[in-house]
Parts: C-alpha cells; sequence; structure tokens
C-alpha cells in the first residue's frame, strides 16, 4: 500500500523547499502525511505512546537524509518506508511478552488428513457501514493477536504491501523464512476470522 | 492429496508457482472437496480483508495530533 499522495507537482515544490531548508515546509511535510504515517506505526505498535515515537523517529530520519530522497520514487512512498522501518526499530526494543505459538493458532486435522473442522462459506458482502465498521475492528484485533513474528510478515507483505525481498531485508530473515511464516499468518488469521464470519447454518 | 498436503500448497497455488503436474494434483482435490473449496476462499477473503482494512479510506486519522507535530518540530530544531 502507497499512502495516498498529492499531486506530483505539489510534491516536487514541496521537495524542492525542503532542500533549500526551508522551515515552513518542514512542518508541511509533518502535517500533510503525519496521520497517515501514524496510522502505519499504530498497526505495528498498538502503544499510542510507542507509535507516535515511531513517527518521530521517521520525520527525523527523513528531514536528515532528505537530500539523498531520489525523485524517481514518490516522496510518500519513500516515507512509508522509513515509518515502517522507524516502527520495527521501535518494537524490537519492547520487551517481548510471551504470546501464543503460531501452531495453535493453524487448523487442525484428523489423522486422515482431513480437517477436523471442515471450513464454511463467509458472509462478508452485502453489509451495512455499522457491521463493515465492526469487520474492519475484528480484523485489525485478529491480527494483533497473532505471535509477533508473524504478525510483522502478515503486515508488511498483505497490509504494507511489501515484496518478499524486501520485507526479508528488514526483518533480517531469509526469503523463505516469509514465505513460510506469511502463510501461517494468514491461516492463523483465518481460523480467528472463521467463528465470526461463517455464513449462519440454514435454519 | 489430503486437505493437509492442499493447506500446505496453497499459498504457492495462488502465487502460480506450482509445476504443472503439482497443479493438477491441487486442482483435482478441490473438485472432490468442498471443505477444501471453502477453505480456499476463505483463505483468498482473509488476504482480501487483511488489505481492505487498512486502505487510506478506512482509516480515520486523517489529522496529525497536534503535540506530535509540536514534538517533531522542537525535536528538529535541538539537533
Amino acid at each position: 500500500m502507497t499512502l495516498e499522495a498529492p499531486s506530483a507537482p505539489g510534491e516536487a515544490k514541496l521537495l524542492e523547499r525542503l532542500l533549500a531548508g526551508e522551515e515552513q515546509a518542514y512542518e508541511e511535510l509533518v502535517r500533510t502525511y503525519g496521520g497517515r504515517l501514524l496510522a502505519v506505526a499504530r498497526r505495528f505498535l498498538p502503544v499510542e505512546e510507542d507509535a507516535r515515537d515511531a513517527v518521530q523517529d521517521a520525520f527525523l530520519s527523513a528531514f536528515r537524509s532528505i537530500h539523498r530522497f531520489e525523485g524517481n520514487a514518490q516522496l510518500s512512498t519513500w516515507l512509508h518506508r522509513i515509518v515502517v522501518n522507524a516502527s520495527l526499530m521501535k518494537l524490537r526494543t519492547r520487551r517481548r511478552h510471551p504470546e501464543q505459538s503460531i501452531e495453535e493458532l493453524l487448523p487442525g486435522y484428523l489423522e486422515d488428513g482431513h480437517f477436523e473442522r471442515p471450513a464454511s462459506p463467509w458472509r462478508t458482502d452485502g453489509l451495512d457501514p455499522a457491521e463493515q465498521d465492526e469487520l474492519r475492528k475484528l480484523v485489525l484485533k485478529s491480527i494483533h493477536s497473532l505471535p509477533e513474528g508473524h504478525r510483522n510478515v502478515l503486515l508488511l507483505r498483505d497490509i504494507e504491501g511489501l515484496d518478499t525481498e524486501e520485507a526479508a531485508e528488514l526483518l533480517q530473515i531469509s526469503p523463505g523464512a516469509v514465505k513460510t511464516r506469511l502463510h501461517r499468518a494468514r491461516q492463523a488469521l483465518r481460523e480467528q476470522l472463521e467463528p465470526h464470519l461463517r455464513e449462519a447454518p440454514p435454519s | 492429496m489430503k486437505c493437509r498436503e492442499f493447506v500446505e500448497f496453497l499459498m504457492e497455488y495462488l502465487d502460480g508457482a506450482l509445476v504443472e503436474q503439482e497443479r493438477s494434483v491441487f486442482e483435482g482435490h478441490i473438485e472432490d472437496c468442498p471443505a477444501c473449496v471453502n477453505y480456499l476462499a476463505t483463505y483468498r477473503e482473509t488476504v482480501r480483508l487483511g488489505n481492505s482494512v487498512c486502505t487510506p479510506d478506512a482509516e480515520v486519522p486523517a489529522d496529525v495530533p497536534e503535540e506530535l507535530v509540536q514534538a517533531i518540530l522542537s525535536a528538529r530544531r535541538q539537533r
């Protein structure tokens, strides 16, 4: 996912003013992108103070390296990568809490290899706005309940839109490990959503 | 093929990474197994939901808290 950007000419102009060190331009950058960067940081860091710290670190890092920004990427995409990185750095400084093992969240099988609980169709179409809002909260809550190592891979790949190699580099794991963790994280998320979304059996 | 193996190869199937023979075994299993048809559909739906709940449109905070703006600008000036 990329952040929605101002028009390209607007962005180029802002970049020019940043490179010239114009005080007002720094503030404009923060006001234009701050809310969206905060939304990204909150997905990785559920504690608000941590998310804000990550956004602050991201902007300070962006200010320092703005002269290295190359015009061939969008400013918004560049900032998105910086805040994702700042959020992961922040996570590394947090004490790890004991968490559920991913194995316990995967589908169960009978001895003959069939599902213990066969999957049902889901109802996710034709929801009214209140139901959609509830669904959105449920998905976010379920993502946050995944073990951290798997949650981060799912966030990077399926939500922030990074490719396997980019995610591997940021998490300092192999591309193969990214793929394995992504598939398991999706399975675990599916299991969490299933009881809430399965179609009611015909009465 | 059993459901367990079906799930194991599911992501590679969706990524188009299975070779022809593996794909035909995989697709043969779907034809016979309604539980795996449902699993495939809801796995895809899981990926879609994760993606769609986090689009900028779905996100409320377009504004950045004023105290955060001030904290960032003040930290910049102190560098």
